[in-house]
């Protein structure tokens, strides 16, 4: 036997949740689900594991903090020491109150660009991608199942029993 | 699945909700045709921004002899209406970064909207200081970046470089969350083209839907994304009006020297945010039947924070006439009783009436939640809002310390002409926006269609 991808359109998502979680009990993995929004229990019914985005952006925003701390000793303590009313800049430890405006936005910038582009990345999402949804109506107001088996007619049973409202098997 | 308790008012009204109303209602604007009035506003919109554009290239032929700023009056009209637009555009953020911290589920209605204000505000906003510059061929001068002259950086102990960071950064940041909300909203429309056959709207939206497909990781990282991003912009959003403040508070000039500015002026921009929002919120739900999705709620909800903020700037200002008194300083004392005894008496009073007075009028539920009421007051206070940055600019500046040198400050036709051009760009822009962005962030909408909607709410009341 070859195998078949299934697509099970839900109507609703709490129908989709308890699904999902039964369909997960009975070992069978589900490829993907497509929906329209960020379905609330969702992620956890089908196990996906945790983003790590953000402590990615943590560790943007620390890279940018010590970038930055080195760019304004370098421009202003050692590359060209500016002495604004009478105000030398001698050491980085002296100074630093004044810069940390700077030091602060450079941090935001970069966890703020970087974070994004990771979830770019990750997710693959850029100008010109085609969209991977097999149904148009899924950014409307269907989700969809989709499930690679050998054994079509077990586990269409088990999504009609679950509450789909339309099964095709590809 | 949560429920919401019944007392609150439900978000979304209209008694035929479903997930598929929601996308009818928000695509109805992206895909149907442009009526009379909306070119009308257009039209008009477009003639003021470029008149504007007319203004900017006189005073980059000529100089900025050609404005009336003179030597005691350095900072005029220009830096009043940066800070006037900077203002107003704090209230996107500020909605759907700090609201989303706080899980203020009326913040869904109103921010894909309150968002593209806030671009908007911040580009009229840039205009102002760069053109301020003179020669605004170098304007990249602003940036440290490795030169031929040397070991010339900028000086980053300079407030004015503050700005430079605080508004770049804040520009792009919300760009990228706004455009985060958007990606969903886009791939819905795309879809739609699809199932219509409409080929042109398919292809220009899939590339800007970025190819969209809505998996569940893609939402897991979608969420935590958003999250991040409005744990970062919170903090960025109090510091941009604080770094902007403390463009007149590090000085000596009596009047700018007070420690209060950073939250005045925060308070200050949320509040004509705020107005702004309300000014454009009111006509957009009306001309495109959003009645629903932006309720009387929201609308309430906002002339709230008027409110607050509206009495927080108010204290300040009664706080800085007290401590220019208490500090035995003339020239405060005296920079002062000149705002509101001076020849820009008329338009101290003016910010007084219009900032202190007119918001405490939403203490009455019925003034806060009448719609033509809530219009009229959000023009007063942004009327309210430029008056005070005119006097804090303004004033403090005509009398300095050398009485010889005093002076008076008018603007001259160019000054009012780019004023009126930036006004032009924005309602532009936002015309724009209304008729090819969905106008509501409709997929998170979604999340709180069975929580929020009265449909909902009364049919969980039941059991």
């Amino acid at each position: 036997m070859s195998t078949k991808a299934i697509h099970a359109i839900y109507d609703d998502d709490e129908v989709l949740v308890s699904a999902a979680k039964r369909i997960h009990a009975a070992g069978i993995t589900v490829k993907e689900v497509f929906t329209p929004f960020a379905v609330h229990g969702l992620p956890e019914a089908l196990h996906v594991p945790r983003t790590r985005i953000a402590i990615a952006a943590f560790l943007y925003g620390l890279t940018a903090l010590g970038l930055g701390c080195f760019g304004v000793w370098y421009m202003m303590i050692h590359d060209w020491q500016m002495d604004v009313g009478g105000k030398p800049n001698f050491t980085f430890y002296h100074n630093v109150p004044a810069w940390i405006p700077v030091l602060f936005e450079f941090t935001v910038f970069c966890a703020a660009h970087f974070m994004f582009w990771t979830l770019l990345f990750r997710s693959w999402i850029f100008p010109g991608v085609r969209p991977k949804n097999p149904d148009p109506r899924t950014t409307d107001d269907k989700f969809l199942m989709l499930i690679e088996t050998n054994d079509t007619d077990k586990v269409s049973r088990l999504l009609r029993e679950t509450g789909a409202s339309e099964i095709k098997i590809v | 699945m949560f429920k919401e308790a019944s007392i609150r008012e439900p978000l979304i009204l209209g008694d035929k909700v479903s997930y598929h109303q929601i996308t009818e209602d928000v695509a109805r604007s992206v895909e149907g045709k442009a009526n009379k009035m909306w070119w009308t506003a257009f039209t008009v919109a477009f003639l003021a921004m470029l008149w504007g554009f007319g203004c900017l290239a006189y005073t980059v032929g000529t100089g900025i002899g050609s404005w009336g700023a003179n030597k005691t009056v350095g900072w005029a009209w220009d830096i009043t209406n940066f800070v006037w637009w900077i203002g107003i555009g704090h209230a996107g953020t500020l909605i759907s970064a700090v609201l989303l911290l706080f899980r203020q589920r009326w913040r869904m209605g109103i921010n894909r909207s309150a968002e593209a204000m806030t671009i908007f505000a911040v580009i009229c906003a840039a205009i102002f200081p760069v053109f301020h510059m003179g020669r605004v061929w170098l304007a990249y001068w602003v940036m440290p970046i490795p030169n031929q002259f040397g070991s010339l950086w900028t000086n980053f102990s300079s407030p004015l470089l503050w700005d430079v960071f605080a508004i770049t950064t804040y520009f792009t940041v919300s760009i990228v969350f706004w455009y985060l909300g958007l990606i969903p909203d886009f791939a819905m429309i795309r879809d739609r083209a699809k199932v219509a056959g409409n080929k042109m709207r398919e292809m220009i939206y899939q590339i800007l839907s970025f190819g969209w497909s809505g998996r569940v990781k893609d939402w897991v990282r979608f969420e935590e994304v958003s999250l991040v991003l409005a744990g970062l912009s919170t903090p960025l959003v109090f510091s941009v009006h604080s770094i902007v403040s403390m463009d007149f508070a590090t000085s000596i000039v009596p009047g700018w020297h007070t420690t209060i500015f950073p939250p005045y002026f925060v308070a200050g921009a949320i509040f004509s945010g705020f107005a702004m929002v309300l000014t454009l919120v009111l006509i957009m739900r009306k001309v495109l039947s959003l009645e629903q999705y932006v309720t009387v709620k929201h609308i309430e909800y906002m002339n709230i924070i008027i409110m607050l903020t509206g009495s927080l700037v108010g204290i300040a200002y009664l706080t800085e006439f007290f401590i220019s008194w208490y500090s035995g300083v003339e020239y405060e004392s005296y920079a002062f009783v000149n705002r509101a005894s001076g020849p820009y008496w008329w338009a101290y009073w003016c910010m007084m009436t219009c900032n202190v007075i007119s918001p405490q009028l939403f203490w009455f539920k019925k003034i806060r939640t009448n719609l033509m009421a809530t219009f009229i007051l959000s023009i007063v206070v942004n009327t309210g809002m430029w008056f005070e940055r005119f006097v804090i600019i303004v004033t403090s500046l005509h009398r300095d310390y050398l009485p010889s040198s005093w002076t008076m400050y008018t603007p001259t036709w160019i000054e009012v002409g780019i004023f009126i051009g930036t006004l032009g760009f924005f309602f532009t822009a936002f015309l724009t926006f209304a008729r090819v962005f969905p106008v509501i962030a409709q997929s998170e909408l979604k999340t709180i269609m069975k929580i929020s909607s009265k449909v909902y709410k009364n049919k969980n009341n039941q059991h």
